[in-house]
């Protein structure tokens, strides 16, 4: 799914957030990533989403070379990523049913199947009452699974999540680690970066860790 | 069973069907969010209308004018003084040869003794004129040109014809106030068209500080689309039917005020026009320059967006 060669990024101005970065996350597989503020987990995670480019190596998604993807084919291809922020980023004007139609209009659905797919993501994820009210009339805890059915309506092959548990109580914490989960269990490849070490060491799964921009570890809990 | 020529709800519809659903739906959303916030909407669309209501309107009022003074230039006479030597008789002939002339509509003769008596009374110099022993003053034939022949050009032509005749002395034609009211109604035109221009950038300009001011406060509502994979069209394409909207009822409204405009001057106008015996009626614009109006405000609308989200939304990128 995602294969990192020898990757080094070089912000202007010099600061090298990444550097002679390898690894593979393969099709189906969940994956953490972690570490120290500033070691480079988001620009990791940027440079999947083709927000930012790699100054040197290469990024593979689904094969394909990030690189030299030009700037017209970039909004297609981040259609084939789900991505959950920490601050959710939803639309407050917006009702949960329409920030979580928001994918599948931009993609084209029909309208019919907007609906029917969108009741069904929130079903997942546990909101399915919800539907019409405001993002802010929820707590902190469901806006981030509005964020989430948004994230996994288009079906995605890849699930992207950045601190998705940073503004949550351990409890919550949880269940929204458990959602990934079930997601990954029927073929959805997730990587999340957090640094809720304490959290991801009870699941078994691979961690990926960087420091000062070096992946120094990828092994899974022992 | 075969299902190939069935329609697949459950994928994205076709490139095409999905653009022309996109389309659609946006051309009601963006109508939707206008009436949402309304007083925000109706000042950009008060000042579209203004705008052009202004221009358009002088424009409505020249033409009129236009159609008023068509009607005098009809009124072209030509006055034809005989020499002194001409006999009442040789006049009355003359009027009666010039009557048959395809390009002249009617002659009134003055004899001699008509263009005294009419001058007396006129004048006030009567008393004076009891001295005279001899009537100093020539025949008149005052000549009107058909309307086929009433432009400048033919006109002056007609009176070179009649200057050659044996019979006259002085022809006199008075064309100057015709020609000078031509030219005053130029240069308003031409006013009027740099007037036009100036408002028609200020509507541009509105609209698209408009639509940037929007853009700038979506800004946190564009990144987050672009990472959910929107193409930059679909990004515009809310934008650039705001800009229609504001142009399409900037011009509706432009109309409104340019009829109701009108309306209130028509009767005082009338009541002047029934001063001067003329049965002139004002009138408003005509089904064809509404339309033109209409479609320039939109084109106006639809420039002004586009030139501010080429502007401005190449600059939001995720980060």
């Amino acid at each position: 799914m995602i294969r990192f060669q020898n990757l080094f990024k070089r912000y202007p101005g010099g600061h090298e957030a990444l550097s002679d970065v390898c690894f593979d996350l393969d099709d189906g597989e969940m994956a953490f990533l972690t570490g120290h503020s500033g070691a480079g987990k988001s620009t990791l995670l940027k440079i999947i989403s083709l927000i930012e480019k790699p100054t040197r190596g290469q990024a593979l998604l689904n094969n394909i070379n990030l690189n030299r993807v030009s700037k017209w084919r970039v909004p297609y291809l981040r259609r084939n990523i789900g991505i959950i922020f920490q601050d959710h980023r939803l639309l407050n004007d917006r009702t949960v049913f329409d920030n979580v139609a928001l994918p599948l209009i931009i993609a084209g659905y029909r309208h019919q199947e907007i609906g029917r797919r969108v009741r069904a993501a929130l079903d997942k994820v546990g909101l399915l009452g919800k539907e019409k009210q405001a993002p802010v009339t929820l707590s902190g805890g469901e806006q981030q699974r509005v964020g989430i059915a948004r994230a996994v309506v288009n079906k995605p092959p890849l699930l992207l999540a950045d601190e998705p548990t940073g503004n949550l109580d351990p409890e919550l914490s949880r269940e929204i680690m458990q959602l990934f989960e079930n997601f990954n269990q029927v073929g959805v490849s997730v990587m999340i970066a957090t640094h809720d070490l304490e959290l991801i060491k009870q699941m078994d799964h691979r961690i990926l860790i960087l420091n000062q921009g070096r992946m120094v570890s990828q092994d899974r809990p022992s | 069973m075969n299902n190939r020529g069935a329609i697949d709800s459950s994928q994205p519809a076709s490139r095409i069907t999905a653009y022309l659903i996109n389309h659609a739906h946006v051309f009601f959303s963006s109508l939707g969010k206008l009436y949402r916030t309304p007083f925000s909407s109706l000042m950009t669309i008060a000042v579209i209308g203004i705008a052009l209501a202004f221009p358009v309107g002088l424009y409505v009022l020249l033409q009129n004018l236009q159609d008023v003074s068509g009607g005098w230039n009809n009124a072209t006479q030509i006055s034809l003084f005989t020499k002194l030597s001409t006999t009442d008789q040789q006049s009355a002939d003359l009027g009666h040869t010039l009557r048959q002339r395809p390009d002249i509509a009617s002659v009134l003769v003055l004899t001699r003794a008509e263009a005294m008596s009419e001058f007396k009374s006129l004048s006030g110099f009567g008393e004076a004129l009891e001295v005279l022993e001899n009537n100093p003053l020539p025949s008149v034939l005052i000549i009107r040109p058909t309307s086929t022949h009433s432009a400048p050009d033919k006109v002056r032509h007609l009176v070179k014809q009649l200057q050659a005749l044996p019979e006259s002395d002085i022809v006199q034609l008075d064309l100057k106030w015709v020609e000078r009211l031509y030219t005053m109604m130029e240069i308003g035109q031409r006013g009027i068209y740099v007037i036009a221009a100036l408002l028609a950038l200020a509507v541009l300009l509105t609209v698209g500080n408009t639509i940037r001011l929007d853009i700038q406060a979506r800004r946190d509502e564009i990144i987050i689309i672009k990472l959910i994979g929107a193409t930059n069209a679909f990004i515009r394409r809310p934008f650039l039917y705001t800009g229609f909207w504001y142009g399409l009822l900037g011009g509706i409204l432009a109309f409104i005020m340019i009829q109701i405009s009108l309306g209130l001057l028509s009767d005082p106008i009338q009541r002047l026009a029934g001063l001067y015996e003329s049965g002139f009626k004002l009138h408003g614009l005509l089904l064809n320059e509404a339309l033109i109006l209409t479609g320039f405000s939109l084109s106006l609308g639809l420039i002004g967006s586009w030139l501010a989200v080429g502007r401005h939304l190449h600059e939001i990128e995720p980060n």
